[in-house]
């Protein structure tokens, strides 16, 4: 065989794996409802603590099982720090950055959001199991960022 | 019949008068990237638990240091080495001397534009990290340094374009030397991906920060960062590339497999490097999940690429590794010039750069990316692109370039091929720690050693942060020690007197769709279409400005 041939195999079975890949991609975010944060909406964040959902900021249950957790990141602690909500419970985390860009993640799941002066972000996640979780600010905030975290505590 | 690279195969230098700002800019790649390890290496500790902080005197926060580190060996290392090298690479292969006025002014720029940066870095007025995100707000000489980089990298494209046309009208017909063509590509690209950062710090950061613009737009920042940001990454890796392809075939005593692969793959990450920006900005609010998902298609799309890449650069090793009498399958590797350092420096980066590939797909596909967004998992995969890939590359071109654009042979070899070696196996170790401490949620950018929350399950792999940050910190030093000795005593004439270039094994076709690679002008036309498609509709729906955010300086 010469260098051509092989070289199209080679492609071949790249493009193929790429391809499925996306496929799975695809799978993942339509059938297995893997969701990306997207737009939410927009916010000032001079004016925010005077108006809802941010004149509130903690968590609350919406209907039957499921919660809302309004969150503010600032320099350099999350409000509420604390969050709890029962096993089982589906959480819409609504989030924003009162100053600079901070990041809210929720070690152990896939609640990982950047958090955007001016911009709301949210996304959904069930917790099934008891235990507790670090809430992270990943995203760097300025001197005190090492010391910037929350807890979700399911009980 | 084979053909070579470069249009006359007798030789060319440039004279001593261009070799010399293009000898300094190369230097200050060097020195950047050795000044740039050594937070690199209290980094790497913090991550073990382990605080040097208090070593580093100068230094009012980690945060200072880590700027220091990201703009030093990722921007400052790179794009001084690509200034050199790439307007070196075009003028041998055309045999045109390059313009002079435009290689001193592009130094100068850049040697300016570096001590203005170091200035407030220095002075901890710019403790920003790399990535300059607004509402953090640094003082106006960090961004208006970073612009003069930036304009010296548009002045080494200039210089090249200049000397292209130039030989194309001395050479009607004739198809453009295939080293010119992908050095010059790679400007090209890069010059286009570099007009979002430009407005970014021209429209926005500088006369924010001055005080004319009273407030900035947080997620328009990142997005126009980021709008360069993705192939900010394909401008550090292009130049590394230009030597796997059409440099190392020679070194291996190999040949390259096909001009046209070859030009079509830089023609496609010409093409693809730019419209893939969101892929950084999957998490964020205020962009539609739509967008993301056609940036992530894009994404996998420009990893097409790099597998012709893998697939080309390899067949050119087992030619080499068979001519040198390896046999069987397998046995071609073994008989690879692992004595030489600069090949040995550049078969490591690409041994890395399987792995660094590999968890760069896994970033791409944005359900993964929600479990590793800015965890120390990010770090990890791209100490092993940028941070091996690209860096061992340079510094295994260094092992001949630095010698032949001084003329003095290079000193200590032994201790060249020991600094690579050192280094890739930090680097594996390294890599392993911080991906597996990301995966269990370590998040990077973060002071550990200091932080007042932590995890058991990051221990582990924060200790082999520390061990291969540290293997990781001696290899540089040695290579830095070998250049610097070369530099000063290296014996004067041992120098090569030419760049290793190659042959490709067909003459590139006369006639025929291929001639059409060569045209940089419909190319890129091609590629502002598709940008336009993939940025368009975020921009037609977003602006104008969302304006809130006053500056802020909380370091
Ligand atoms: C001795 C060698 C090196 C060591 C020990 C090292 C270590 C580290 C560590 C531990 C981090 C993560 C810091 C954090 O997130 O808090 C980091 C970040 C980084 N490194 Fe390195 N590194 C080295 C060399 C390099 C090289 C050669 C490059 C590129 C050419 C590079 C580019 C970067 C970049 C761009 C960042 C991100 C900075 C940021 O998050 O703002 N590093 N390095
Ligand atoms: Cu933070
Ligand atoms: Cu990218």
């Amino acid at each position: 065989m010469n260098i051509e041939t092989y070289e199209k195999a080679f492609l071949s079975l790249g493009g193929v794996l790429l391809v499925a890949c996306l496929v799975a991609l695809a799978y993942a975010s339509i059938a297995m409802g893997i969701h990306l944060p997207g737009r939410a909406g927009e916010v000032d964040p001079l004016t925010m603590r005077a108006q809802a959902p941010f004149d509130n900021p903690g968590v609350r249950e919406t209907s039957p099982g499921q919660y809302e957790a309004v969150v503010i990141g600032q320099l350099w602690a999350f409000v509420p720090a604390e969050i709890r909500v029962p096993a089982g419970a589906e959480v819409t985390f609504v989030a924003t950055s009162n100053d600079v860009l901070h990041g809210l993640h929720v070690e152990g799941t896939r609640i990982n959001m950047m958090l955007v002066p001016g911009q709301i972000s949210r996304n959904t996640y069930t917790f099934k199991e008891p235990g507790e979780h670090l809430i992270i600010c990943h995203e760097y905030c300025g001197v005190g960022h090492h010391t910037m975290y929350g807890k979700v505590i399911v009980e | 019949m084979y053909q070579p690279i470069v249009f006359d195969t007798a030789g060319y230098r440039l004279p001593e008068n261009q070799r010399k700002p293009i000898r300094w800019a190369i230097y200050i790649g060097y020195l950047a990237l050795t000044a740039g390890i050594f937070h690199g290496l209290a980094q790497a500790l913090s991550y073990a638990n382990i605080d040097i902080l208090a070593y580093f005197p100068a230094l009012k926060s980690y945060y200072q240091g880590l700027t220091a580190h990201g703009v030093a060996n990722a921007l400052i290392f790179t794009f001084s080495f690509s200034n050199g090298f790439l307007p070196l690479m075009t003028a041998r292969a055309l045999s045109q001397k390059l313009v002079s006025w435009m290689l001193w002014t592009s130094f100068v720029l850049l040697a300016l534009g570096n001590v203005l940066v170091i200035y407030a870095v220095a002075t901890n007025q710019a403790s920003v990290l790399y990535t300059s995100y607004a509402p953090l707000q640094a003082h106006w000489t960090y961004y208006f340094g970073l612009v003069l980089v930036v304009v010296s990298t548009w002045l080494a494209l200039a210089n090249m374009l200049v000397i292209w046309n130039r030989w194309r009208k001395e050479n009607p017909g004739e198809r453009v030397p295939l080293l010119a063509h992908i050095s010059v590509i790679s400007y090209v690209m890069w010059g286009l991906a570099s007009l979002p950062i430009a407005v970014l710090f021209l429209g926005f950061l500088i006369p924010w920060s001055i005080g004319w613009l009273p407030k900035m737009d947080p997620l328009l920042g990142r997005t126009l960062f980021w709008f360069t940001g993705h192939a900010i990454v394909y401008a550090w890796l292009l130049p590394a590339y230009v030597s796997w392809y059409a440099l190392i075939p020679r070194q291996v005593e190999g040949k390259m497999v096909s001009d046209s692969l070859t030009r079509f793959v830089f023609v496609l990450f010409l093409l693809l490097s730019i419209p893939t920006g969101f892929h950084h900005q999957y998490t964020d609010p205020g962009i539609s999940t739509t967008m993301k998902a056609i940036h992530a298609v894009l994404t996998f799309g420009v990893f097409f690429p790099s597998l012709a890449t893998a697939f080309s650069v390899m067949a050119s090793l087992e030619m080499g590794g068979r001519r040198r009498g390896g046999s069987g399958l397998l046995g071609w590797i073994r008989k690879l010039p692992w004595g030489d350092p600069s090949v040995v420096a550049q078969l490591l980066a690409m041994i890395t750069f399987v792995f660094g590939g590999i968890t760069g797909l896994i970033n791409a596909s944005f359900t993964m990316n929600q479990v590793v967004h800015n965890t120390t998992w990010i770090p990890g995969h791209f100490h092993m692109t940028v941070g091996s890939a690209v860096a061992l590359t340079l510094m295994g071109v260094a092992y001949w370039m630095i010698p032949y654009l001084t003329g003095r042979g290079l000193v200590g070899k032994g201790w060249a091929v020991a600094s690579s070696w050192l280094y890739t196996v930090g680097v594996l170790i390294f890599a392993r720690g911080m991906i597996s401490a990301g995966l269990e949620g370590m998040p990077r950018r973060i002071y550990r050693a200091q932080a007042t929350y932590t995890r058991e399950a990051w221990d582990l792999g924060g200790a082999l942060t520390g061990i291969g940050g540290t293997l990781m910190f001696i290899g540089i030093l040695v290579f830095f020690i070998v250049i610097a000795w070369t530099v000063v005593a290296g014996r004067k004439g041992e120098g090569p007197s030419d760049i290793p270039w190659s042959e490709t094994l067909r003459p590139p076709a006369k006639t025929g769709w291929e001639p059409r690679l060569d045209r940089l002008v419909f190319w890129s036309v091609v590629a502002v279409v598709l940008v336009v498609i993939a940025y368009g509709p975020f921009f037609a729906t977003y602006l104008p400005p969302n304006f809130v955010s006053p500056g802020f300086t909380v370091w």
